[in-house]
């Protein structure tokens, strides 16, 4: 049976305290992402100019796991530039896939405290549907 | 008493292979005693060829054990003929041979059928289709907050045009049952077909369908103790007689020219192909299994559990349980949210524990959605659960907000 211990501080910090949950006025992107399996709901929101992501937030509800992943990404992305911002979610994606070494870790900072999710196939889902949203809106930048 | 129920546990081999497993998630499926799995397995080993094909010994062997099952059904609810007992491959399948059968030969444009809030899905998405299809409209009995649906409310409900009324028998999520004998009397006295669906009950309750009184009755072997791929439609026989096939194939005709066939008489008019024979041999183990503890055991051990779970659970601040405020409105099943904490992280939490309990939105997302909340977590109780069962599951039910980060 599964041991999984990784509902640690960082991840339930996040979800109870999240900094990025709010509304966006100056949003000049928004996406909304859905996981029906568990019934997440995030949307969404950057501000991007000129190649840089210069504010963000999100709002929605869902498992602990989506929350706190989708906090930690803005705490990792807003300031970067777009190709900065994809860089790190491929990492991101890379060590949900148990793909991830030692440095790519690190660079992934807070984010690094869901590796765990990586054995829990059920709770993938949750754990990336912020990312995949990113990825979306960086898509969608990159068309315009 | 304890050890009695002790012993049932160990009739269940899952729990050898995981003696520290707490599973709390029965209505979703039940575990299956050693002897339903050694019936499995003696019919492939012993009996097995296609039944009704062959005229050698073997597959007439494998036909009396496929039709001794079918009489073993019609025995367990008391249906009056063997005819009136359809093997399906669960109780999604038998809804659906209802809608498909029954459904397009009875309703037209301009009709209604009726359903209640509270159906699973495998009741409502047949329904939603064929109103769909045929212009009908599909209403909807609301229940309260309790989940409680009362005579009147029904009988507001029906009109002269409500074709079909399809009701669960106990509400999967609330764990209520309905008063089936009342509905059927207001359906009689309106036209109306009763179809019920009683994938949550026949585990646990005796059911009678004489005594009830239904039209159509829909369940699920794998609910019952029996192996998953077999399932059950009961119908009265005169309602069978006048529905169509509903799949069409091998075995279920008598005659067949290039343009035109006759059908095979009930039930095999509605089994086309080759049949689960295996699973009707298991689900025959497991009535045989049920009839040999008995319902007055069953029902007893799972009402001590029941109770003793929704007392406990009363005492813990932050959790509310969904529906009837007594324990006895509960057959078996306790649904409840914790203030703050998403029910998937419930169940990752529970699951650490080894503790086996459904979240989401079990397949009731219309019911979810009428009483308010998203999505919740299940704990389902069968007989062989123990006291011990409950409070592992209540002491772990007491750390999850600290789990989550509440400080209290
Ligand atoms: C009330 C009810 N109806 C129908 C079903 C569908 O059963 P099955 O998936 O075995 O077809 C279930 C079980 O999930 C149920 O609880």
């Amino acid at each position: 049976m599964a041991n999984n211990s990784f509902y640690n501080m960082i991840l339930t910090d996040h979800n109870l305290h999240p900094a990025h949950k709010h509304g966006l006025e100056c949003a000049n992107f928004c996406h909304e992402g859905i996981n029906p399996s568990c019934g997440d709901d995030i949307v969404l929101n950057l501000d991007i100019r000129d190649g840089v992501i210069r504010d963000g937030s999100y709002t929605g509800s869902g498992c602990a796991v989506s929350q706190a992943s989708a906090d930690i990404m803005l705490d990792l992305v807003i300031g970067k530039t777009v190709e900065e911002a994809a860089k790190i979610s491929q990492d991101f994606m890379a060590m949900i896939k148990g793909e991830a070494d030692e440095e790519t870790l690190e660079q992934l900072d807070e984010a690094a405290a869901l590796q765990d999710i990586a054995h829990m196939p059920s709770r993938v889902k949750c754990a990336v549907l912020g990312w995949h949203t990113l990825e979306e809106l960086i898509k969608q930048s990159e068309e315009q | 008493m304890g050890d009695r129920t002790l012993l049932l546990k160990e009739d269940f081999p899952v729990f050898k292979a995981y003696p520290g497993l707490v599973y709390l998630d029965n209505s979703a499926t039940q575990q299956k005693p050693e002897s339903v799995l050694r019936a499995v397995d003696n019919y492939y080993r012993q009996e097995n060829a296609n039944p009704m094909r062959g005229l050698y010994d073997l597959s007439m062997r494998a036909t009396e054990a496929y039709e001794g099952a079918r009489e073993a059904v019609r025995a367990f609810i008391n249906a009056k003929s063997v005819s009136e007992i359809i093997f399906t491959r669960n109780a999604t399948e038998s809804l659906n041979l209802a809608a498909y059968s029954l459904g397009r030969s009875i309703v037209g444009e301009g009709d209604e059928i009726l359903i209640t809030i509270a159906e699973h899905h495998s009741d409502l998405l047949p329904w939603q289709l064929l109103a769909k299809e045929k212009g009908a409209k599909l209403r909807y009995l609301e229940c309260d907050e309790e989940g409680l649906f009362t005579e009147e409310g029904l009988r507001a409900a029906l009109t002269d045009r409500t074709k079909i009324f399809a009701f669960t028998h106990i509400s999967n999520v609330l764990g209520r049952i309905n008063d089936v004998k009342g509905f059927v009397k207001l359906c009689r006295e309106n036209g109306t077909v009763t179809v019920c669906d009683g994938a949550q009950s026949v585990a646990h309750i005796p059911v009678d369908v004489r005594d009830l009184g239904v039209d159509l009755l829909a369940f699920s072997g794998h609910k019952m103790l029996g192996p998953m791929g077999i399932g059950v439609l009961y119908g009265r026989e005169e309602l069978l007689e006048k529905m169509p096939p509903f799949l069409s194939g091998g075995e279920m005709i008598e005659y067949v020219s290039r343009d035109s066939a006759t059908y095979a008489p009930l039930p095999h008019k509605f089994e086309a192909g080759t049949v689960n024979a295996g699973g009707a041999v298991g689900l025959r183990a497991a009535i045989e299994y049920i009839n040999d503890i008995g319902f007055d055991l069953i029902t007893r051990r799972e009402e001590e559990l029941t109770r003793l779970c929704f007392e406990e659970m009363s005492r813990i601040p932050f959790v509310r349980i969904m529906g009837g405020r007594r324990a006895e409105d509960h057959c078996g099943i306790i649904t409840f949210d914790i203030e703050g904490v998403h029910p998937h992280d419930v169940a990752a939490i529970m699951d650490s524990k080894e503790i086996a309990v459904r979240a989401g939105h079990h397949c009731a997302q219309p019911l979810h959605k009428h009483l308010g909340i998203m999505s919740s977590t299940r704990v389902s109780f069968a007989f062989y659960n123990t006291e011990e069962d409950v409070m592992r599951f209540i002491a772990a039910l007491k750390q999850v907000r600290r789990m989550m980060g509440y400080g209290e």
